[in-house]
């Protein structure tokens, strides 16, 4: 395990590091009063464990690697993630996993509005609820909320699913329930455990999109 | 960008620090808003009286003329010069003093006016501002502060925030009003003065004719929802504490966190976390259009 301090280090050094680190290298970071851009742009499978709350943009970026953070996140957690793990144990702000691709994220406690916007392919586990313009323009990939969601979830979403187990505020245009069949209560099964979040998979509902506001035809969805 | 930062001391024994556990939060504020920097700060209240800040335009302005004169027109408690900013308090009543400083002294202006309240701002690195000012010794009830990145107009010390509402009210302003020429001329006819083409003074001089029509805050702050037109997180200092508002989409940042010692609004968590006890507080993030207050009970 190797122990950086944020104290001693500058955000520029730490990111070097973690980025030069082989797969498998455990590192520690404290000292992060809020620091923005910690641990960004890592492209190996580490494991890098935060103490502390961090500020803008942290995790961003990620690829293969596994990020924990003890604490809240301000604005754009994982950003851009590519693949690998993020998990934060507090909240995190504004449009944590915007536009990523892949991997999992994982919010253990609140996140606020536009979680999710314009996410690619990510999986979002949230412990607790998510505020206004979640999803939006979200085209693939998951979003499970095990709290509340608030208004305008999923506005102008594309074919991003999204299971909340609370209540829905409002949902944004062309954003629907839909039927929860057995291939997504599997799905979300698997989402739920993989994050650790303890619900059963019937306490919640789906929802996506209604298909009717962007010019793309299911029915050819080969020909894309 | 901007960086806004709130401070409300709910420990009296840390009243004494109340400058020097501000001058961090504000100095961490820096990147988000280097142009200028200012600062209102509750302090020395003075009963039965009243209390303005006065800002020259010249850095050598002579106040003794300026004591010599007013002396001759009201009873002056005293004077304290700080660089090109004083603070007059004053046995007067505060219109009349408001009323025979436009009408004599066109080239200082009245930055803030009541009983309690002091504003100081200054263009320039925030770290210099908090240097000339001596922020760090300030000591009083609560504070607010404010880093400039000037988007859409000058870069001057008139310009710069926090801008007076009214007696013993301030606003700070992180982000852009989109239709505040239009409403500045609205308000203009209703008799609001303007000294900038700034869009933040617009939101004060919106909220003073609000105050001025009978609104209580909360009520002006609602009205603001309304008629406001951007991007804003407002922070409004009271005489008693401070309160806290986000527009309808919360495109701007701002945390809040509490202890039993302090309450703290920010732009970012990295300047509150520059308090005592920081790590432990209870955090959270306002909500959009919702009116957060603290109060001095």
């Amino acid at each position: 395990m190797t122990e950086i301090n944020l104290d001693k280090s500058s955000v520029r050094d730490l990111n070097v590091e973690l980025q030069g680190g082989s797969s498998g290298d455990k590192f520690s970071v404290n000292n992060t009063v809020g620091k923005h851009a910690l641990s960004v742009g890592l492209t190996t499978a580490v494991n890098v464990e935060i103490n502390g709350h961090v500020g803008y943009y942290c995790a961003g970026m990620n690829q293969q690697a596994n990020i924990v953070i003890n604490g809240n996140a301000g604005p754009g957690l994982a950003e851009n993630m590519m693949s690998g793990e993020v998990r934060i144990t507090g909240n995190a702000s504004q449009y944590a996993a915007a536009t990523a691709h892949g991997g999992l994220l994982v919010i253990e406690g609140d996140s606020s509005s536009r979680c999710g916007i314009s996410m690619k392919g990510v999986n979002i586990v949230v412990g607790g609820s998510i505020g206004h313009m979640s999803a939006f323009m979200a085209q693939s990939g998951c979003l499970v909320v095990c709290g509340d969601a608030g208004d305008a979830l999923g506005d102008s979403i594309y074919e991003a699913k999204i299971y909340v187990r609370g209540n829905v505020k409002s949902l944004g245009t062309d954003c629907i329930e839909k039927e929860m069949r057995d291939e997504h209560k599997a799905e979300l099964k698997e989402l739920l455990m993989q994050s650790k979040m303890n619900h059963g998979v019937e306490e919640f509902r789906r929802y996506g999109s209604a298909r009717k506001l962007y010019n793309f035809d299911i029915d050819q969805v080969d020909d894309y | 960008m901007c960086g806004i930062v709130g401070l409300f001391i709910k420990n009296p024994a840390l009243e004494s620090q109340l400058g020097a556990l501000v001058a961090p939060m504000l100095s961490e504020m820096t990147e988000r808003g280097p142009d200028s920097a200012g600062i209102a700060v509750y302090r020395n209240p003075q009963e039965d009286g009243c209390k303005i800040t006065v800002l020259a335009q010249q850095q050598d302005f002579d106040w003794n003329t300026l004591e010599a004169a007013i002396s001759n027109h009201f009873s002056l408690r005293n004077i304290t010069v700080t660089r090109n900013h004083a603070v007059l308090c004053l046995d007067s009543e505060i219109e009349d003093v408001q009323d025979w400083m436009s009408d004599n002294w066109s080239d200082l202006s009245i930055t803030s006016a009541g009983t309690n309240i002091e504003i100081f701002k200054g263009k320039g690195n925030p770290a210099e501002f908090i240097d000339q000012f001596d922020i760090k010794s300030m000591t009083g009830t609560h504070a607010l502060g404010h880093t400039r990145m000037a988007t859409e107009s000058a870069i001057t010390t008139e310009h710069s925030h926090p801008f007076s509402t009214g007696q013993d009210l301030c606003l700070v302003h992180n982000g852009s009003l989109s239709n505040h020429n239009r409403l500045r001329e609205t308000l203009r006819k209703k008799g609001v003065q303007f000294k900038t083409d700034n869009d933040s003074e617009v939101a004060a001089g919106y909220l003073s004719w609000r105050l001025s029509e009978g609104d209580d805050l909360d009520q002006a702050l609602n009205h603001a929802i309304e008629d406001l037109d951007g991007f804003y997180t407002f922070a409004i200092g009271t005489r008693d504490g401070f309160a806290v508002m986000r527009d309808p989409i919360g495109c701007k940042p701002a945390i809040m966190a509490e202890t039993d010692d302090w309450a703290a609004m920010s732009s970012e968590y990295r300047a509150i976390a520059t308090l005592p006890g920081a790590e432990n507080a209870r955090i959270w993030e306002p909500e959009p259009t919702q009116i957060y207050s603290w109060k001095r009970s």
